[in-house]
């Protein structure tokens, strides 16, 4: 069992998905995806165990040595990447169960379940695989079944827009496939630790210059970068109240984790810096966190607000990385962690108002919070936590990310991030102010709280918010590790 | 001169690749972006299946006499990579008849039409 | 009891108050008598605490360290116990005065106001009693936060208003600014922990220093420096006690308190006058304390008056935290207690007044002065307090604050300040004299109109006597200002 812990947590999850899908309609389906998921998250929690104290685990797919087989190799990055991954979807599976009822009609259910778990696979794949071209399978398997989910959505945009994201990441994943090619065609090896062997004597060649930048365009369109963020709101508004929660904490956050990885093990230390990458990187987190802040503001739908918070958050971590340093990398980490948690928390929250009005526009809204006092709660704490006020996971985010910019002096970095919170409380206070300074609307008045099945996951990950705000050892210890294993070194 | 042929097979894909890109830009029917996306995944398979050709090499199928054989994993590699795009492609088509079935549309205009007059 | 448990008490049991508040909420007897009962339990325990503290024992309790090297850890020293001491005082005398208040008013939400109230006064202990700058902006934000409630309590128009207001600028500076300046403290020194000398000293470029004092100046947005003071007259939309006890009280000098610490325990009284860090600052204080003395002098609106004239009372000690020099942080440490009896006074006269008469207009108050003399005796005391006359304890904080700025030799700030004394006069003096010797706009005798009731009497001349004694015995707080300030 030891032995096989990186390959059952992606081998569960793939077998258990054609089984739920063909369980007869009821809870079945649903149970046997939340069995999955919560092994899963203890299997990935004692893999993170183990790369913690007994390091590196190296494991080959079938026996086949590398650079011929593929090699699953884990590191503290990616145990921790699945263990945020697993864990979110332990979380987000009892919350499901009425979510999805109420959103999904009956005979899709088992489909439903069964699409979930092959993206949960192939999200657990990216993180464990140590082979560049094996990582854009399991990257296709996410992205499919997540098209598939997301179209699941009741109101006829969540079509148009699973479309749209179809569109835009197979263009993505075909870009990231002829970065690979060009690597491969000057390297002979798709193996990412073989890579960075090899890479650095050919590092000054135009094609792997070429391929490097197609590598990272192709990840800036799914991880919704800034300016190729066009997809994210579009579908995080349209998909199901459980899709979004566990995309918006999980899917842009394994992309993250590609793209450091590749940066700076797969890459040879400096070619980042040595490149316009990572310049590249702090104008688009800049930008990103700037103008999507500035159109969350203006949002009158709560989802479509909170996913143009996203893109701004993703704005953050890409800051983080384009600092290069030890620092920036830790930071981006630390946020990637609490961003998860504080976003799960907030579409949490409002999945569970759209379970009880089957809306969340601003004008359906009003007044709620004196009707869902718990559920306001989650938001209160959550937008805290996004704000960045200390005693709340966001403010040890914010606390990293301003120390990495100041120490490359990165003035303007420093203020955005800043101005960033602030933007954050306007945003935030305009929901909290429709939910509880505005008066009841008529028929918000039978509303009653939502059931105890939607709040604790909610407040499980509410209460997380502030127990990383209060102790973060954790993370930060984690998340430095992990700037070590990645092999940043300072500029 | 002996470049731009020399490298025919890379300049073939790189036609591809744009003609494809750009029809899935230009184009507002839904079903017609997804042809365009096809073409453009089908010239990195090309890219792929031409590197991978060595000079003088038989295919990569070991027979009695032959030393030299073509790189048989970029084959292997795109084997995969066509099951994806297959995959892709109906997805993608599940999409627009389910689109087609919503909005009575498939072009993208009458369906942006549609949503802001909702 | 050990010391700890004493210092984690003072901050809980407001806390285990406000629970009993909510779970009591039903019955308005009970509430209240749990609210009366913990703030005599709060102000019996900062008394044995700064007791004890004087006679020598150490208090400090660590919590937990969220970030490597930066623990949530409490540590009481002179200034903290200063403040304490007067929030934990004058937390049982609003108490009581609140609860005639709010009962003579028939408000609305009386549970969640008295609740976040003792949430608040938790909050105001927590900056109290920090050990370092984290802790401190962890409980500083909390403050602004619990506090909203009690802003936006009427829930009107205006005082969401005002509310929003208060939130935004509050947060947008400690965010924007003070957050600014404890990151690079830390990054430049390695340390935010507050020290007796500074953690700056010898690690900052003192070309810096007047740069990184100026975040933290206008940073620590409840310190009300111009221009970040527009938050404190919007607060005024808040009932009453919440205006006194908060807004003249614990959330503005938790702000100056803060300034102070930072000025001490930061930076380092030595390093400042060394490298004349708070030179150009310094003008920024005395430039609020006119204008904003002048704009008092223009409101007719009471309460507002009382607003614009604690924004120039608080430069007062922002001014005596800048000149570093030992006398002016006695002068500066001592105008929080001295000022905080004072205001606290005026607000309960004008809280008085609104409930009995319903009037909110200076304009209105002619001839009231006969119908209700011990609130507008009351309102004299704290007038005179804060021009700074004898017999009165605001006299000894503007002796130091002047001494302070003799030793350093600016004597136009000492022009600063003697006008500033002539302006208080003129915008304070005129109300009671308006009530006892004016005649009412239409010659009517008031006869129908009496005093408020007697638990808001009660905490008027409980203030109001507090300012006389502190002129002659104003020995604990001088003595707490005494240590703080570095003298033995």
């Amino acid at each position: 069992m030891q032995d096989h812990l990186s390959l059952l947590l992606v081998v569960i999850p793939l077998v258990a998905a054609p089984v739920a899908a063909v369980l007869p309609q009821g809870r079945l389906p649903w149970f046997v995806a939340l069995m999955v998921t919560s092994a899963c998250a203890t299997l990935a929690g004692m893999q993170l165990w183990a790369v913690v104290h007994d390091g590196v685990i190296s494991y080959e797919l079938g026996g086949w040595a590398p650079p011929w087989g593929i090699e699953y190799r884990i590191d503290v990055v990616n145990a921790f990447v699945a263990l945020i991954v697993s864990g979110i979807a332990a979380i987000t599976l009892p919350y499901a169960l009425l979510s999805v009822e109420k959103e999904i009609p009956d005979h899709q259910i088992p489909l439903f379940y069964s699409a979930f778990l092959l993206c949960f696979a192939g999200l657990l794949g990216i993180t464990q695989t140590g082979d560049i071209f094996n990582l854009f399978v399991f990257l296709e398997i996410s992205s499919l079944s997540s098209y598939a989910l997301i179209s699941l959505g009741r109101r006829r945009q969540a079509l148009t827009s699973a479309y749209q994201y179809l569109i835009m990441g197979t263009l993505g994943a075909t870009f990231f496939l002829i970065g690979v090619g060009l690597i491969y065609a000057q390297t002979g090896t798709l193996n990412m630790m073989d890579l960075a062997e090899r890479l650095p004597g050919v590092s000054g060649l135009k094609t792997i210059h070429t391929g490097f930048a197609f590598i990272m365009i192709g990840f800036a369109l799914k991880l919704a970068l800034f300016p190729l963020h066009l997809w994210l709101p579009n579908a995080y508004t349209y998909a199901p109240s459980v899709i979004t929660v566990f995309l918006a904490s999980t899917a842009t956050k394994v992309a993250l984790y590609v793209m450091v990885r590749i940066l700076f093990t797969v890459f040879p230390n400096g070619f980042v810096t040595a490149t316009p990458a990572a310049d590249l990187f702090v104008l688009s987190g800049i930008a990103g966190i700037l103008s999507a802040s500035v159109y969350a503001i203006y949002q009158v739908d709560v989802k479509r607000l909170l996913a143009y918070s996203s893109v701004a958050q993703i704005g953050y971590m890409a800051l983080g990385i384009g600092f290069a340093s030890a620092m920036g990398v830790t930071a981006a980490i630390i946020h990637l962690f609490n961003h998860a948690l504080m976003k799960g928390a907030l579409f949490m929250a409002v999945g569970a108002i759209i379970y009880r009005i089957g809306a969340c526009r601003m004008e359906n809204i009003e007044g709620l919070g004196r009707q869902m006092p718990w559920t306001f709660g989650a938001i209160v704490i959550g937008g805290l936590s996004l704000i960045g006020v200390p005693g709340t996971a966001g403010f040890i985010s914010k606390w990293y990310l301003v120390l990495a910019a100041l120490e490359q002096q990165a003035w303007i970095s420093v203020v955005v991030i800043l101005t960033g919170s602030l933007l954050a409380m306007v945003y935030m206070g305009k929901v909290i102010e429709a939910l509880y300074f505005k008066p009841v609307t008529e028929t918000n008045i039978v509303v009653k709280e939502a059931p105890m099945l939607l709040l604790t996951p909610t407040w499980i990950l509410v209460i997380a918010n502030i127990y990383f705000g209060l102790d973060a050892e954790f993370t930060v210890g984690v998340a430095e590790h992990a700037a070590r294993a990645l092999g940043v070194v300072a500029k | 001169m002996d470049f731009i042929i020399g490298h025919y097979n890379y300049w073939i894909a790189i036609f591809l690749m744009m003609a494809g890109f750009y029809t899935v830009i230009s184009r507002g029917n839904l079903v017609k972006k997804i042809i365009g996306l096809n073409i453009f995944q089908v010239s990195v398979f090309l890219l792929y299946i031409s590197m991978s050709t060595v000079k003088g090499g038989a295919p990569p199928i070991i027979t009695k006499g032959i030393e030299i054989y073509s790189n048989p994993l970029p084959h292997v590699l795109i084997l995969t990579a066509i099951v994806v795009g297959v995959a892709t492609t109906a997805l993608g088509l599940a999409l627009v008849v389910r689109i087609k079935e919503a909005y009575g549309t498939i072009e993208e205009d009458e369906i942006h039409r549609q949503d802001h007059s909702l | 009891m050990s010391t700890a448990t004493l210092l984690l008490l003072t901050l809980l049991l407001p806390l285990l108050g406000a629970v009993g508040i909510i779970a009591a909420g039903r019955y308005p007897n009970v509430r209240e008598g749990v609210t009366l009962v913990t703030a005599s339990l709060v102000a019996i325990l900062v008394v044995i605490i700064a007791y004890r503290f004087l006679g020598g024992e150490e208090f400090a309790l660590f919590v937990s360290e969220p970030i490597p090297g930066i623990a949530i850890a409490f540590r009481i020293e002179a200034l903290g116990m200063l403040f304490a001491l007067v929030a934990g005082l004058l937390w049982i005398v609003t108490s009581i005065y609140a609860i005639g208040y709010m009962r003579g008013l028939n408000e609305d939400n009386q549970t969640r106001f008295f609740a976040a109230f003792a949430v608040a006064i938790s909050c105001a202990m927590g900056v109290a009693f920090s050990d370092n700058l984290f802790t401190l902006f962890l409980f500083y934000e909390l403050l602004t936060l619990s506090t909203y409630p009690l802003v936006a309590h009427s829930g009107t128009a205006e005082a969401k208003r005002g509310g929003r207001i208060y939130l935004s600028i509050l947060l947008g500076t400690s965010i924007g600014l003070f957050l600014l300046g404890i990151l690079i403290t830390w990054f430049v020194a390695g340390s935010v922990t507050f020290q007796d000398g500074g953690v700056l000293a010898g690690k900052l470029d003192p070309a810096w220093a007047g740069l990184l004092y100026a975040l933290f100046l206008f940073g620590i947005g409840k310190a009300a420096l111009m221009p970040f003071h527009r938050w404190l007259p919007a607060a005024m939309v808040a009932p009453t006690p919440v205006s006194a006890l908060l807004h003249a009280v614990a959330v503005v000098k938790a702000g100056v308190f803060t300034l102070l610490k930072v000025t001490i325990y930061i930076f380092g009284g030595d390093f400042i006058l060394s490298n004349d860090v708070t030179g150009g600052l310094i003008w920024v204080a005395a430039a609020t304390i006119l204008f904003a003395s002048l704009i008092a002098m223009g409101k007719d609106n009471l309460k507002a008056r009382l607003a614009y004239s604690t924004v120039s009372q608080l430069s007062y000690i922002a001014l005596g935290a800048m000149l570093a020099t030992k006398s002016g942080l006695i002068g500066a440490s001592m105008h929080i207690a001295m000022h905080a009896f004072a205001k606290i006074t005026l607000f309960f006269a004008a809280g008085a007044i609104y409930v009995a008469t319903n009037k909110k207009l200076i304009s209105e108050l002619n001839g009231l002065g006969r119908a209700m003399p011990i609130t507008f005796g009351a309102f004299l005391i704290g007038a005179l307090s804060i021009i700074g006359l004898p017999p009165f304890g605001g006299m000894w904080s503007k002796w130091y604050l002047g001494l302070g700025i003799v030793e350093t030799g600016q004597l136009i700030l000492l022009a600063v300040l003697m006008l500033s004394s002539l302006l208080n006069v003129a915008y304070l003096l005129p109300i009671p004299i308006r009530a006892f010797f004016s005649k009412s706009a239409g010659g009517e005798q008031y006869t129908e109109i009496k005093e408020a009731p007697k638990t808001i009497l009660l905490a008027m001349i409980v203030t109001s006597t507090a300012c006389a004694l502190l002129f002659f015995y104003p020995d604990p707080f001088y003595q707490l200002a005494n240590l703080a300030a570095g003298g033995p």
